[in-house]
């Protein structure tokens, strides 16, 4: 793919020749970075808010402490923008600022969680971060290890096309990843019955499938540009007469995408992952192709998969009737959906006000798979709204992201890392609202959790990298000299 | 690829909707229905994150909240424990409020009306706003003296002012220590309300001085005179007095206490049938001079058949339908279906003693808040009139013959006009009889106790349960003394 020249002026009257990518019609001068930087300022002040209104609602007093914790982000956030200043100067400036607000508030929320732990002496003699055993700290440092991931991403990474030519890699990463936890045994990899972590004795555990998502998305985007024209031509009922081999050929990613889901769900018995995955390749087909009936294709097959799953699975099936009946068993089974329901509707409207609720009676997932429930019993519907229209910002300037890149390959990663962040945040938020049966996946950048967290900002790194592809404006590179302008030169005889 | 790009967006946007729609759904609509569930352990927790208010006997509380380091805030504890336990009732996180804790509960949790303005204005100034404190009628030297004296029985005693309607002691025996049901945790709540209910030959839960009904036995009498004098008798009228009466329809008859000949065994004084409790006379006058309604509403005028409030509830005595000549003949002498609270007993000393006005008795003085000031005062009233002043004078009359000459002799105090009536009710074929004891005392004049003693299945000990009622009135007017 060579982006095309498009003859258009940029900025004066010259013809100009593009470069390779970039956007023609963007003037040099204005970057969007100090738009960043104001609203990086705007995001911490909103989470310096939080954090005192946690702490005099918690702790009785207000004081200067309270700040500590929105100043050590504050230091994450703007060495990320100044990262970008100097790595991807032309990147969207919203991305930054939105993921920070989720994630500042998700540390802060988390600090206050810890609190809520402790009794009233313990927390005073807690400190900033609550030293030992203490989530907050440990996502502090999750997100700075994540955001010098994301540094070290745009660093790398200088043209994301270049990561097309890791497909196969990311393939085998990916699958390598996914498989892991299934082969491991259980000891080694399950938590609360989902078989989908890697524990390192002693050191801790991460969740591979967390980079997974991202290596098959990196895998999915390069095969489906390779197989764009083919697949597009596929999938009408009357080319089903071809050949076996084309037929496999054509078929082959569809199938294959709907083995490794059906596979993660029946030895890692995890859900929401399987969804994920299957979710997000039908999606990149769709964009890949434009045609509906691979969607079509797709959804039927993801039937017939839920189908078995929720004969096979009883886990499945457990989920269902929960979802469907809650409150037939409020102590047990029905347990977390309940506490969730409870909590959110205490909030109600405005919420009990950051630190005044009582997000622990959540048990032990109130950080984790219930963190969404949980502090909206404190921010109530519309602290919660404004959180939904940060990811769907997000996610929606991830897509912008895609239609400003020019090459197919960047189209089709940034609909795919766009849409993963919203289909995350669509099953678990879904799930913990009972809008959908309860499924755990992290919330992103909100739910406590290291791998989470790097995963979800190296998706963000990559689709700072995209938009600042896409936003680039062209070099203009000097007009070829006209002869009638060339100095006559002198020729001596 | 931008147009499938596009849709996807527009995908993007939908799937955030349906979040937003489904969360206004959860959050608004279903808000109330979670937010007020039964389930949802905020309810419990936000009862606790302010102190409760203080019940207090005179200076003393018998029931606060300290604050603790745990999930909840405060906690309920009753420093006098059992001494108040059938008074203060306990405060459970999973059994509910019971006695004053559950009738004064608006006031103690601060959200009654009364502290509207106060919680405006604390929430304005930021102040933590505290519930109110209930102040008791009760006299802690009096409860004691109450509870000493009755120590080691099964049974109840009440007493209370007769001018006014203040209980100033209420016991209740076997007792409990609420003190495990303010736990914070299951297990002592559990356990506690576990062996309390499984005692079910002590039942020490039960407030056996308002809320069970015993037969009054011979105590009714008093009851069946008040009827008969304003009949037209007086204490000196001349009565029917055989050793054995059978009241028309049947052939079974009544005798007198192991069948024992009632002063000449043909004619005694009015008086001297109540002093020695004779029952063939008040089963004849009752079924030949009074009738079933005359007597059912004479009780009824002393409270029977009235569910109370003082606020905690009280139990309605009830004397039965009463339908036939035999069933009057053996009510008349407090037995077949007559019941009543000990409670009930002391209202009907009181009215005596009272000169025929029967107050209504009350158990709370004052509501204040948390800065003392007084939100209510509970105010004296006539609950009703069930006889005139000269009756009540020559009921009097026959009340102070039992204590002088008759039954209730362990009653008297030196220098002090006692009266009082004493009761062997039969419970049953089984098991042994309740001794009753209800009597007054008038100091210079003024009515200054009542009380009532029941002993449960205590055998033919009414003698004692005279002397635990003349301990209690002794206790009281010392402390009318002291005042």
């Amino acid at each position: 793919m060579t982006a095309s020249a498009a003859p258009r002026p940029a900025g004066g009257a010259d013809p100009a020749l593009t470069s390779v990518i970039g956007r023609p019609d963007r003037p040099l001068a204005n970057n969007s970075r100090n738009t960043e930087l104001i609203l990086l300022v705007v995001s911490l002040v909103v989470v310096s808010g939080m954090s005192l209104a946690v702490q005099g609602s918690v702790l009785g007093e207000i004081n200067a402490g309270a700040l500590a914790l929105p100043g050590l982000l504050a230091i994450l956030f703007f060495g990320a923008h100044v990262a970008i200043r100097f790595l991807a100067p032309y990147a969207d400036p919203l991305l930054l600022p939105a993921v920070a607000t989720i994630n500042g508030i998700s540390v802060v929320f988390i600090r206050r969680l810890d609190l809520g732990r402790l009794t009233p002496d313990e927390r005073i003699a807690a400190g900033v971060l609550g030293g030992d055993g203490s989530e907050a700290l440990k996502q502090y440092i999750w997100a700075a290890v994540a955001i010098i991931g994301f540094v070290a991403l745009l660093w790398i990474v200088r043209d994301h096309r270049t990561l097309a030519r890791f497909g196969y890699i990311a393939l085998f990463t990916g699958l390598v990843l996914v498989l892991l936890p299934a082969v491991l045994p259980g000891s080694l990899s399950e938590i609360n019955g989902a078989k989908l972590w890697i524990i390192i004795p002693g050191v801790g555990q991460i969740q591979p499938g967390e980079f997974a998502k991202i290596a098959l998305l990196l895998y999915f985007a390069r095969i489906l540009v390779d197989n764009r024209d083919f697949l597009q031509i596929v999938g009408k009922f009357s080319t089903l007469k071809a050949t076996p081999r084309f037929l496999f050929d054509a078929y082959a990613p569809m199938v294959s995408a709907w083995l490794v889901s059906l596979g993660v769900l029946m030895f890692e018995k995890d859900l929401g992952t399987s969804l994920l995955y299957f979710g997000l390749f039908l999606v990149m087909i769709y964009i890949a192709t434009n045609k509906a009936r691979w969607v079509a294709i797709g959804l039927v097959m993801f039937m017939i998969g839920a189908y078995l799953a929720f004969l096979v699975v009883s886990r499945v099936k457990l989920r269902v009737e929960v979802w469907l009946h809650p409150f037939d068993d409020p102590f047990d089974k029905g347990y977390q959906i309940v506490q969730s329901l409870l909590a959110l509707g205490s909030g109600g409207l405005f919420g009990a006000g950051p630190g005044a609720g009582s997000p622990n009676l959540l048990s032990l997932y109130a950080s984790t798979d219930f963190v969404f429930a949980a502090i909206g019993e404190e921010i109530g519907l519309f602290g919660l709204t404004a959180l939904l229209v940060l990811y769907a910002l997000i996610a929606s300037r991830g897509i912008r992201a895609g239609l400003d890149v020019r090459d197919s390959y960047g189209k089709l990663l940034a609909g795919g890392l766009a849409f993963s962040i919203t289909l995350q945040t669509f099953v678990i938020v879904g799930g913990v609202t009972k809008l959908i049966p309860l499924t755990g996946l992290t919330t992103p950048f909100l739910a406590y959790g290291g791998s989470s967290l790097i995963a979800n900002w190296l998706i963000i790194g990559l689709l700072i990298r995209i938009s600042d592809a896409g936003r680039r404006p062209a070099k203009v590179k000097a007009p070829p000299l006209q002869l009638r302008d060339a100095p006559t030169e002198v020729v001596k005889l | 690829m931008n147009a499938p790009l596009r849709r996807v967006a527009i995908a993007v946007l939908v799937l955030f909707a349906l979040l937003f729609v489904n969360l206004n759904y959860v959050q608004v609509v279903k808000g109330d229905d979670y937010r007020n569930s039964d389930l949802n352990e905020r309810v419990r927790i936000s009862s606790y994150e302010r102190p409760r208010g203080l019940i207090m006997v005179e200076d003393q509380s018998i029931a606060e909240s300290v604050e603790t380091d745990g999930r909840y805030k405060y906690q309920r504890k009753y420093p006098q424990g059992e001494l108040y336990a059938h008074v203060t009732g306990y405060q459970s996180m999973i059994y509910g409020t019971s006695e004053i804790e559950s009738a004064e509960n608006e006031d103690l949790s601060g959200q009654s009306d009364k502290l509207f303005v106060r919680r405006i204005t604390d929430m304005i100034t930021g102040k933590k706003s505290k519930g109110a404190n209930v102040i008791l009628t009760l006299d802690k030297e009096v409860q004691q003296a109450t509870a000493n004296a009755l120590e080691g029985q099964k049974g109840a005693a009440i007493s209370l002012d007769p001018r006014t309607g203040e209980i100033l002691s209420l016991v209740s025996l076997p007792t409990y220590d609420p003190n495990p049901f303010a736990a914070h945790t299951d297990k002592p709540q559990k356990d506690a309300w576990a062996n309390l209910n499984g005692d079910k030959e002590n039942q020490p839960l039960l407030n056996r001085a308002l809320r069970q009904t015993y037969p009054p036995g011979s105590t009714f009498k008093v009851i069946m005179s008040t009827a008969l004098v304003e009949d037209g008798l007086t204490a000196d009228s001349e009565v029917d007095a055989p050793n054995r009466y059978t009241a028309p329809q049947t052939t079974k008859y009544i005798e007198n206490f192991h069948g024992e000949t009632c002063g000449n065994g043909v004619q005694v004084t009015l008086e001297f049938a109540l002093q020695e409790s004779c029952n063939t006379v008040f089963a004849k006058l009752g079924v030949e001079k009074l009738g079933a309604e005359k007597i059912k509403e004479k009780a009824k005028e002393f409270g029977f058949g009235q569910k109370m409030s003082i606020p905690t509830d009280v139990a309605a005595s009830q004397t039965g339908d009463l339908p036939d000549p035999p069933s009057v003949a053996q009510s008349s002498i407090g037995q077949r279906d007559v019941r009543m609270t000990p409670l009930q007993g002391a209202m009907i000393a009181a009215a005596v003693a009272n000169n025929g006005k029967l107050m209504t008795p009350y158990l709370v003085k004052k509501v204040e808040a948390a800065d003392y000031t007084t939100l209510s005062t509970t105010r004296q009233k006539t609950l009703s009139t069930p006889m005139t002043d000269s009756t009540a004078g020559e009921v009097q009359k026959m009340m102070r013959a039992v204590v002088q000459d008759g039954t209730g002799k362990r009653a008297q105090i030196d220098g002090v006009d006692v009266g009082g009536k004493t009761g062997t009710a039969e419970d049953g074929d089984e098991r042994q009889d309740h001794a009753w004891f209800i009597g007054y005392a008038i100091v210079d004049g003024q009515p200054v106790a009542a009380v009532a003693v029941v002993l449960e299945n205590a055998g033919k000990s009414s003698a004692s349960s005279a002397q635990i009622a003349g301990t209690i009135m002794k206790s009281i007017i010392e402390q009318r003394a002291n005042r």
